[in-house]
């Protein structure tokens, strides 16, 4: 369904960010892209979703396809129209936007009626709480109903494949399983997912495929429950599990502070 | 206490009338990252074709060709400049605007000359009363079609998908961007409402108690740049108070002009700066906008 082909980008003409990665997301599955910071994850992601000129970023080379088509080159609008909808890393909702309006937001690119109302009927089923804050402001949620609206906005747009940059971040361990839980269901509503992930045992879990990213290159790849046992990603991903979750909690309130002065 | 109300009533329809060009202002800022200057002349150039065309196409079809030259004149601005200045330096793109400005200024005067163009208001120049308050027929129109225009304007910006996508993108563009949010088409449509709002409030400023199109209009237009200021500069809250609060402050700076004389004379026409100032030394973000705006 979406394959990406010795895939190469830079920042500002100089910062290699993805050096030559090759993976395949087949139709129907969930593929987990592991990786420590600055691995390219996000990189990868704004790719396939066109927003790299936003962050003055650049293919250099190889291809992203779509469904035999490719991306390469096309704006955010239409890959959205194409499919392939995008949750951001820190889930970036609209604080100012009630839940309702986040949600209204995110099936702007989808025109047709009736497949909307779909959606939203399909984002409330998942997520009952967005129906009961729906005239709330999402500035008001808690993170975890933050990632729900996240996620449940971008569902509005009825993607085929659906782009979540690490969505357990800044989470509790208890909600970052329900997370994982709602992307396996949302998988098997039809919804193909490729997941960037630091949490490996939420993303193993629920991952078909998985890929190990490494400093812009693919270093392993494989099916996700035969990765899980291999010693590279017990040792660095899987062996301090409690660490990762410690150390991504505490990421939360600063990352929204390199954010405020920016 | 009667001259005091008839200040009030006459300074709310002026504020009303900075209202419509102040919020032009905002969400122009809003959605395209950018203070435009270029609205005193997008303005004239409202004033000077409906003053221009309603020999030929009456006072209507003046008005209505007059609103869509503005509006497309505020969309190519968009579209040819700012749009591909995308990402330029937030002073930058302001100059630009400033610059925008001077030629289209020029040129109308240039066009206007010695002439005097007056627009031929159906409502005629006399005052009326409403229970003791004196107000030009044309001030009196200009606030209920300015009212009227708010509301709706308001409505959509809360209703409409235009709204909703307007404020997500203003929020955080990228995001929107990955909604499939055209900020393009949202910026190009933010230009073009703020265009027709201009035009209107064109039309009510050449009537009395200034009549005639000049120069003379585009000072006035440059005060509701303070009042959009003042309120905030992306808050449409904002706007609409800070145009009535400016409308109000000049209308009784000119009604108690005897009493300001240590002021010096012309007090009145410098007051919205005088305001702007006191409002933003108490709040550097105006009186609704967001904090983060101050540093930029
Ligand atoms: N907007 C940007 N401009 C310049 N360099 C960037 C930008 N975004 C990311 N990078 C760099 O690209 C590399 C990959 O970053 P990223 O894709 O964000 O990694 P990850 O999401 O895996 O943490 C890092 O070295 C990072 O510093
Ligand atoms: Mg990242």
């Amino acid at each position: 369904m979406l394959s990406i082909d010795s895939l190469q980008v830079t920042y500002g003409g100089a910062v290699e960010a993805v050096r030559g990665v090759t993976m395949e997301v087949p139709d129907g599955t969930v593929v987990a892209v592991l990786g420590s910071n600055g691995a390219g994850k996000s990189t990868l992601l704004r790719t396939i979703s066109g927003t790299l000129r936003l962050h003055r970023g650049r293919v250099d080379a190889g291809e992203v396809r779509f469904e035999g088509q490719t991306l390469t080159g096309r704006d955010p609008g239409q890959i959205v129209r194409q499919g392939i909808v995008q949750v951001p890393e820190g889930r970036r909702i609209f604080g100012r936007l009630t839940v309702e309006e986040n949600l209204r937001a995110g099936g702007m690119g989808n025109r047709d009626r009736a497949a909307k109302a779909k959606a939203r009927e399909r984002v409330f089923d998942l997520f009952p709480v967005l129906k009961e804050r729906n005239t709330q402001r999402g500035g008001l949620l808690s993170g975890g109903e933050q990632q729900m609206l996240a996620i449940g906005r971008a569902l509005m747009a009825s993607p085929k494949l659906l782009l979540l940059d690490e969505p357990s971040l800044g989470l509790a361990p208890r909600i970052i399983g329900q997370i994982g839980e709602v992307i396996g269901e949302i998988n098997r509503q039809g919804t193909s997912v490729l997941l960037v992930e630091q949490n490996a045992t939420m993303a193993l879990g629920v991952a078909d495929l998985a890929y190990v990213l490494d400093v812009g290159k693919v270093s392993l790849s494989g099916a996700a429950a035969e990765l899980a046992r291999t010693d590279e990603v017990q040792r660095l991903y899987l062996g301090h599990g409690e660490a990762a979750v410690t150390e991504q909690v505490s990421r939360g309130p600063r990352r929204t502070l390199s954010r405020w002065t920016a | 206490m009667t001259q005091f109300l008839s200040l009030l009533f006459n300074g709310l329809s002026l504020g009303a009338i900075y209202a419509l060009i102040a919020l032009g202002f905002v969400i122009i800022f809003k959605a395209s990252e950018v203070v435009s200057f270029t609205h005193g002349s997008l303005l004239l150039l409202g004033a000077y074709s409906i003053a221009r065309l309603s020999e030929s196409l009456g006072f209507l079809g003046a008005v209505l060709v007059g609103l869509l030259i503005t509006a497309l004149a505020a969309f190519v601005v968009e579209r040819f400049i700012i749009n591909r200045l995308r990402g330029a330096p937030v002073i930058s793109l302001a100059i630009v605007t400033i610059g925008v400005d001077i030629i289209l200024l020029t040129e109308l005067i240039r066009r206007i000359g010695p002439d005097i163009l007056n627009v031929p208001h159906p409502w005629a120049g006399e005052s009326v009363r409403i229970g003791g308050i004196g107000i030009t027929q044309n001030r009196l129109v200009a606030m209920i079609v300015a009212g009227i225009l708010i509301v709706l304007f308001f409505v959509a910006f809360k209703y409409s998908s235009w709204g909703v996508a307007m404020r997500a993108s203003a929020e955080d563009g990228e995001t929107a961007a990955l909604m499939g949010i055209r900020q393009g088409r949202v910026s190009a449509l933010a230009w073009v409402v703020a265009g027709v709002l201009a035009g209107v409030a064109a039309l009510f400023l050449v009537g009395s108690p200034t009549p005639g199109v000049s120069s003379a209009v585009y000072a006035t237009a440059l005060r509701a740049l303070p009042a959009a200021i003042l309120g905030g500069l992306d808050s449409t809250g904002g706007a609409l108070v800070g145009g009535l609060l400016i409308g109000v402050a000049e209308s009784l700076a000119a009604g108690y002009q005897e009493q300001l004389l240590f002021l010096g004379r012309g007090f009145g026409e410098v007051v919205p700066y005088v305001v702007m100032i006191a409002v933003l030394l108490v709040r550097p973000s105006g009186l609704f906008g967001t904090k983060e705006l101050t540093r930029v």
